[in-house]
């Protein structure tokens, strides 16, 4: 399955560049972007210095690090959010006809490198946080971990959100408000938003197990919700779970789809 | 190869909004639909706009699955065991490509060559041999939408039978064609079907694909088969009119249309007449060389077209008008 999502990727990288002209001004636009993203972010944390009782460097590393989450599963799963599309123009059938897994060959469509390109200022903001906190190696170690892991749930989100979509056809834009709405939630303290929000949040969308439970512990602060210690480690059960019922939703959509009357 | 039984497919659909409540409809696309097809065979599957042709090969491709029923390719039940099904058969939408929209048709088959894990060597063998029957070499290099509608049907076809599939199932493959484009595919299709043993089965309009490429043919309507066998079982199931162009001498006796048989048509001194499946065309044609002054005469079997909307339960168009 990854062979076939490289390799596709691969074509569909080779494709683009066939367009030197294209391929240069989607880089420079997602450049540009980013940078505004950046810029944003700095004049936040420079004039809100303790954002929701976190220091700068706190809330740069919460940022950093759900973006790189964000990021890879875009990069990796994100062309999900067009089933709709591929199935009113028929290419969804096409793909099933390959003996390749169809969630692969949709997650591969259209991949450019420019997504890659987001990573940069996320990852400038956690390098930039990181020597402004105490993190002790195995920190560090976690860091890693619960960036691949909030990779890892929020691939899952794209695909759970993709398969909502087999049964509401005109579905996309509902998926760009679960992910693109969930992304940008967690790249600011939870804190910041009412404890019911965040309270169910928790425990509905586990979103945030992407960084905010982890990151307590990482930064080592108490819970302002007072939950238990154990629940910072919950993040892999909910990415779990998260992809299990995202692979449900997936087989299911599968299952019941009707295709198209031509 | 090819195995169904009992098979049908129902669609869920909701119409206008009234007041609150959506009505709810079920469309039965394909109902309690049995057959089979032995490997090798060239059979053409017939039926009108909304028969439920596209639905029984989307459920032979494991596109769709059945409501109920069995349905069985190549000993794999497509729904389940769609990827490895897709091995082993290849499928052509007229409709619509297979193949990727920006991409070159050489990268398009390249991409295949490893998504279907051909090895190196076969598949430039492969792809030579299908470039050369096809004579796609002028637009390998063209992405896919600039390709005209005739170059890309050659471009799916040999998508399709890059890894050698057993069996080779097209949807409306020669639809838009012209008549060169068209002549191209069937000749290809036939030799397809009778050197390398593909089993084919073919959905068309083009009932000039079904006499010319079809040994078998199957016929359904409103989701049921209709008829199925040979081209010449199908014209004695439902037999047609045979007509019977007379041209009488400028001077000869009107001609009165005797007993049982209808004047379809007349033009100057030229009388179309149409002799019902029963009647012998000889003694008609004696009687009226008989009591007529007859320059020529021709018969003419009934076309195909006129047997199949017989089947399809419309009045058949009268092809002279
Ligand atoms: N996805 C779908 N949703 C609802 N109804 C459908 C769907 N696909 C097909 N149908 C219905 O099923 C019936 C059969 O359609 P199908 O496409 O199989 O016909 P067909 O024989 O291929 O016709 P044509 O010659 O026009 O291609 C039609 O009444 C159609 O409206
Ligand atoms: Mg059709």
């Amino acid at each position: 399955m990854v062979r076939a999502w490289f390799l596709l990727a691969w074509t569909w990288t080779r494709a683009a560049a066939q367009y030197p002209g294209t391929l240069l001004a989607m880089i420079l636009g997602a450049a540009v972007s980013t940078s505004l993203d950046l810029v944003a972010i700095v004049i936040l944390f420079t004039h809100m210095p303790s954002l929701g009782g976190l220091s700068a460097a706190e809330a740069g590393f919460l940022y950093g690090a759900s973006q790189i989450s964000f990021t890879l599963s875009d990069v990796a799963v994100g062309s999900t959010d067009k089933l709709g599309r591929h199935i009113r123009a028929g290419s969804f059938d096409a793909m099933l006809i390959r003996p390749v897994s169809a969630l692969v060959q949709l997650a591969a469509e259209d991949f450019t490198p420019r997504k890659l390109g987001r990573l940069l200022p996320s990852a400038a903001v956690l390098i930039w946080s990181v020597p402004r906190l105490d993190l002790s190696p195995s920190d560090l170690v976690l860091t890693v971990l619960m960036v691949l892991n909030g990779a890892v749930l929020f691939g899952g989100l794209w695909v759970l959100a993709a398969s909502v979509q087999f049964a509401l056809l005109a579905g996309h834009e509902a998926t760009k408000a679960f992910t693109w709405g969930g992304a940008s939630m967690t790249q600011y303290p939870m804190s910041l938003y009412g404890q019911d929000l965040v309270r169910a949040v928790t425990f509905t969308v586990p979103l945030a197990f992407v960084n905010w439970q982890p990151s307590l512990y990482i930064l080592g602060r108490p819970d302002p919700l007072g939950l238990p210690e154990f629940v910072r480690f919950l993040g892999p059960v909910a990415a779990v779970v998260v992809c299990l019922a995202a692979v449900g939703a997936w087989r299911t959509g599968l299952r019941h789809y009707r295709s198209t009357g031509s | 190869m090819i195995l169904l039984d009992g098979v049908s497919k129902r669609f869920v659909v909701y119409g206008k909004r009234g007041g609150l409540r959506r009505e709810r409809k079920v469309v039965t696309a394909v109902e309690r639909m049995s057959f089979t097809v032995a490997a090798g065979e060239f059979v053409g599957y017939l039926g009108p706009n909304g028969a439920g042709k596209s639905t029984t090969i989307k459920m032979l491709t494991g596109i769709l699955s059945a409501s109920e029923g069995v349905v069985r390719v190549a000993g794999l039940d497509p729904a389940r065991r769609r990827a490895e099904l897709a091995r082993r058969i290849g499928v052509v939408f007229g409709q619509r490509t297979t193949l990727w929209w920006d991409l070159p048709l050489k990268d398009s088959f390249a991409l295949i060559r490893h998504l279907y894990k051909v090895d190196r060597r076969r598949f430039t063998a492969r792809l030579d041999e299908l470039t050369e029957l096809l004579g796609l070499g002028e637009f390998l290099g063209t992405p896919v939408r600039q390709l005209s509608l005739g170059q890309r049907m050659r471009g799916d076809l040999t998508a399709a039978l890059l890894h050698s599939p057993e069996l080779l199932v097209l949807d409306e493959p020669t639809i838009g064609l012209d008549v060169v484009s068209k002549a191209t595919v069937r000749e290809f299709l036939a030799r397809i079907n009778t050197e390398e043993g593909t089993t084919v089965l073919l959905t068309t309009h083009d009932l000039g694909d079904i006499e010319r490429l079809c040994r078998r043919v199957m016929v359904i309507d409103h989701g049921r088969l209709a008829f199925d066998g040979t081209l010449d079982d199908l014209r004695a199931t439902a037999p047609a009119d045979r007509t019977l162009v007379v041209d009488l001498a400028p001077d000869a006796t009107p001609l009165v249309p005797p007993q049982g048989i209808r004047l379809v048509r007349r033009e100057g001194p030229r009388l179309w007449l149409a002799i019902p499946p029963e009647v012998s065309a000889a003694s008609v044609v004696a009687r009226i060389a008989a009591s007529h002054d007859v320059v020529d005469i021709a018969l003419h079997e009934p076309d195909i077209e006129d047997i199949v909307t017989r089947l399809y339960g419309r009045t058949p168009q009268d092809q002279y008008s």
